[in-house]
């Protein structure tokens, strides 16, 4: 039996639950068989309109109903769903009382479209300013929108239902928030401050708005047909991300407190990193060093050496900015072995969920460890000759893997690493 | 590279070194005393009518965001932060040391960014006109919004442009969730600093309250005070906040640290706790903010308070309660002076704290209602409260360095 404490005398945080939600379906059996069939979740949107779009394909959910919809709406209902699953895995606590606190990665929440089309109607005039959106607001007649467009909704809704203690966090890295929220969970137990942490992503993003900023922003892969082709990481014909939704939910353990309990560990959390990037709002710095100094410092903080990597969940987003920059900084900490090790981009099949997909990766990243299968990087026919990694092309492939890094970058500079391993060090 | 850190045995005490403020009063910490002094408060009960909002007193803004292009990638909000974090780093001396920002943790309260609201009313327009055609929407936003505006509506893009503008580049978390997002900021920053995960950090937030969709959301819930401005105790029958204007920062860091350096002190930042009521039933608040006080450690009577009450109720009746108990302690709502800030407004709050310790003085009661008590002698413990609008409770402890 290993020590309940790591090299560096800290608890070990061992994960006792998981729960995923994605645009392939519901669970973890689910999401696990057509993930590693190389399914994809990308389709043409039928949520709303997609005339004038230069976008018109997502990895939508669209198996849950949210009436009337909106995306905060649909997060808090993805990231219930996700955490009841891994709250029943973990066995930790009673219906409504979780032991720990909740750290939930959200996307910055806003008054959406149809509601401020709701204002609109209610104002009863044909030219329309924002004094006569404030003149109908109040007076309760919308008071419920002031919940729903509150930033911390989403994390009050799951507090209550789940019995999280403490303070509810919310947080945003943009798109490394998925891993932020663990690295959250990871340092509080760490810390000694709990025993135990709900670390939750969640996505809802597709909504008109949300799909002309990041296509504004020429961040959107545009070849809609067929829509299941679109994500290409690692292609050289690869034009940018495909938006997604999900949600990914980790209970975080001490190892001393699991086993005590006799819980099932799923797997560790080794290391955490992150550092961040002053160069640009939305590029990379051309050098790469905050990427690799955000992967050494991952590394450092799970006491390992490049050498003990043996699988890496690529943040992999199919930009093309994205993925080059991965392999330069990657092939710099790795050496010769980025070449070696195998390589792969959930994000192929699920699209980029953006909020969630630090989460939802880390879920996926430990059913590799588990099934010890590594799903494939679907739609790979045209390798980009720049980008040297050993892509798990297409088909599923079985592997020895006992430690994978999982990689987040978002907007704003922000690089989050995880390691995530079988057993305890 | 840092290494990674063991865990100390004995927490370390954390140190509030530098203090940036830019607000509704002025910037920088000596017009901030001054007008806090004087008991001025600015107010524009006209622009925004019936609402009343603080406005933001300009500044010279190229002496913190040198280059124009960053000040035009940002919209207010942004920009007020980014200048106040500025404030806060150079009040610390760390401003340009790269050694120490390259290592420094940020984390920031942040709410959303702000809309064009040309193009929302142009839409609302629209619909009201009677046309309905498919994928209107989605050809009137991809016409109307500017690519760079998604950037300056970003909550963590607070947090990107101060790693650009003054190169805090350690790590960077952005939280959410109106009053607790600040209170958790501070609380995680500290932990992480005493735990010996990290060695210096900046916190804070900032809000542009002169914004009418801001004031849209919260009018949803008829949070907005109406008609004319009234300190935050005179509020009882009304009720209400008034949305303030303004970046608060702080660099916390280890004792250890700090002395290395040389930096010189405000204050000692000891504790921060925070909690989540429910809130279902009338004194459930005030039994949390009773449960916090008590989480806080041993607070000596007769001392100071500085409440980043909202003036809405029933909350702040619920607050009243609580504060019942401590008639003892002089009282001020940062609210009165400064508006509501949101998640800027608990960081504010251990702003005025941390500098009425190191000036030797609590600020004056600025209340006509006498809830507000003076304070003679000079504080030595000050606990700042947190009770969100609707949700997020919090408390800090901030001390005199011993």
């Amino acid at each position: 039996m290993a020590a309940p404490r790591d090299k560096f005398g800290r608890p070990i945080v061992v994960v006792t639950g998981m729960g995923v939600v994605t645009s392939l379906g519901a669970g973890k059996t689910d999401n696990w068989a057509k993930l590693t069939a190389g399914e994809s979740g990308i389709r043409t949107i039928s949520r709303f309109p997609i005339e004038s779009l230069k976008t018109t394909m997502a990895g939508t959910v669209d198996f849950i109903p949210v009436e009337p919809f909106t995306s905060s709406g649909l997060s808090e209902r993805l990231a219930e769903l996700a955490t009841e699953e891994a709250l029943e895995q973990s066995g930790i606590g009673h219906k409504g009382d979780f032991p720990g606190p909740l750290f939930l990665a959200v996307a910055p929440i806003e008054v959406e479209w149809p509601q401020r089309m709701e204002l609109g109607r209610a104002i009863g005039k044909q030219e329309i300013d924002y004094n006569d959106m404030l003149r109908v607001s109040g007076g309760g007649e919308f008071s419920n929108y002031h919940r729903r467009f509150q930033l911390g909704s989403v994390a009050d809704y799951l507090a209550e239902k789940f019995g999280t203690k403490g303070s509810p966090i919310s947080l945003s890295t943009a798109c490394a928030s998925g891993a932020t929220a663990i690295q959250l969970g990871v340092e509080a137990i760490r810390r000694g401050e709990t025993d135990i942490a709900l670390c939750v992503g969640a996505e809802g993003c597709v909504n008109p708005e949300a799909l002309v900023r990041f296509s504004l922003l020429s961040a959107l892969s545009t070849q809609n047909l067929p829509p299941e082709a679109a994500s290409k990481p690692f292609s050289k014909n690869r034009d940018g991300f495909v938006m997604a939704e999900g949600a990914g939910a980790l209970v975080l353990e001490s190892y001393e407190a699991a086993t005590a309990r006799g819980a099932t560990i799923l797997g560790v959390v080794a290391g955490c990193g992150e550092l961040t990037d002053s160069f640009h709002r939305t590029r990379s710095s051309p050098d790469g060093k905050p990427i690799i100094g955000c992967m050494l410092k991952t590394l450092a903080d799970a006491g390992m050496t490049p050498e003990q990597i043996d699988h890496i969940n690529a943040h992999g987003t199919s930009t093309p900015e994205n993925d080059k920059m991965e392999y330069q900084t990657t092939s710099t900490v790795f050496g010769e072995r980025a070449k070696q090790i195998p390589v792969t981009s959930n994000k192929s099949m699920v699209g980029h969920t953006l909020s969630a997909a630090g989460a939802v990766e880390a879920v996926f990243s430990l059913l590799t460890l588990e099934h010890q299968r590594i799903p494939p990087t679907i739609n790979y026919q045209n390798p980009d000759p720049t980008i040297l990694f050993n892509v798990v092309g297409n088909k599923a492939r079985d592997a020895k893997v006992t430690a994978v890094m999982s990689n987040s970058f978002g907007f704003g500079g922000q690089n989050a690493s995880l390691i995530l391993t079988r057993e305890p060090a | 590279m840092s290494t990674t850190p063991a865990l100390k045995s004995e927490p370390a005490e954390v140190w509030i070194t530098g203090i940036g403020l830019a607000t509704s009063l002025g910037e920088g910490l000596d017009a901030n005393w001054d007008a806090l002094n004087a008991k001025r408060i600015n107010v524009d009960e006209k622009n925004f009518a019936p609402y009343v909002v603080h406005p933001w007193t300009p500044v010279n803004l190229d002496t913190q965001i040198p280059k124009k292009g960053d000040q035009r990638q940002m919209e207010a909000w942004q920009r007020i932060g980014t200048y106040a974090a500025g404030l806060a780093l150079e009040s610390a001396g760390v401003k340009g040391n790269k050694d120490i920002l390259s290592r420094m943790d940020m984390v920031i309260a942040a709410g959303g960014g702000e809309r064009d609201l040309a193009v929302d009313c142009s839409i609302l327009t629209t619909q009201a006109k009677g046309n309905a055609a498919p994928g209107l929407l989605n050809e009137q936003l991809m016409r109307g919004l500017r690519p760079t505006l998604f950037l300056a509506q970003l909550s963590n893009l607070l947090a990107g442009n101060i790693a650009i503008v003054h190169g805090v580049c350690g790590t960077s978390r952005t939280f959410m969730g109106e009053e607790a997002a600040g209170v958790d900021a501070t609380r995680i920053a500290l932990a992480r600093i005493a735990a010996g995960q990290s060695d210096i950090a900046l916190i804070g937030g900032s809000l542009n309250g002169e914004r009418k969709d801001m004031l849209v959301l919260y009018e949803f819930g008829d949070y907005n005070l109406r008609d004319k401005y009234a300190p935050v105790w005179a509020r009882q029958q009304r009720g209400g906040f008034v949305m303030g204007s303004a970046g608060a920062f702080l660099v916390i860091e280890s004792r250890e640290h700090a002395l290395a350096r040389g930096a010189r002190p405000f204050a000692r930042l000891t504790r921060v706790v925070g909690d989540h009521s429910r809130r279902k039933q009338a004194g459930d608040v005030t039994g949390t903010l009773k449960k916090l006080w008590s989480d806080l450690g041993d607070v000596a009577p007769g001392g100071a308070i500085i409440t980043g009450a909202t003036g809405v109720e029933p909350v702040t009746s619920e607050e009243r309660s609580f504060l019942a108990d401590h008639k003892d302690f002089a009282i001020r709502a940062s609210g009165t002076s400064f508006g509501h800030l949101v998640e800027a407004q608990f960081p504010l709050g251990i702003a005025l704290a941390a500098m009425s310790i190191s000036r030797g003085a609590l600020f004056p009661p600025n209340d006509s209602t006498g809830f507000e008590i003076e304070m003679s002698k000079p504080p030595t413990q000050i606990v700042v409260v947190a009770a969100g609008h609707w949700r997020g409770e919090g408390m800090a402890l901030v001390e005199a360095i011993r």
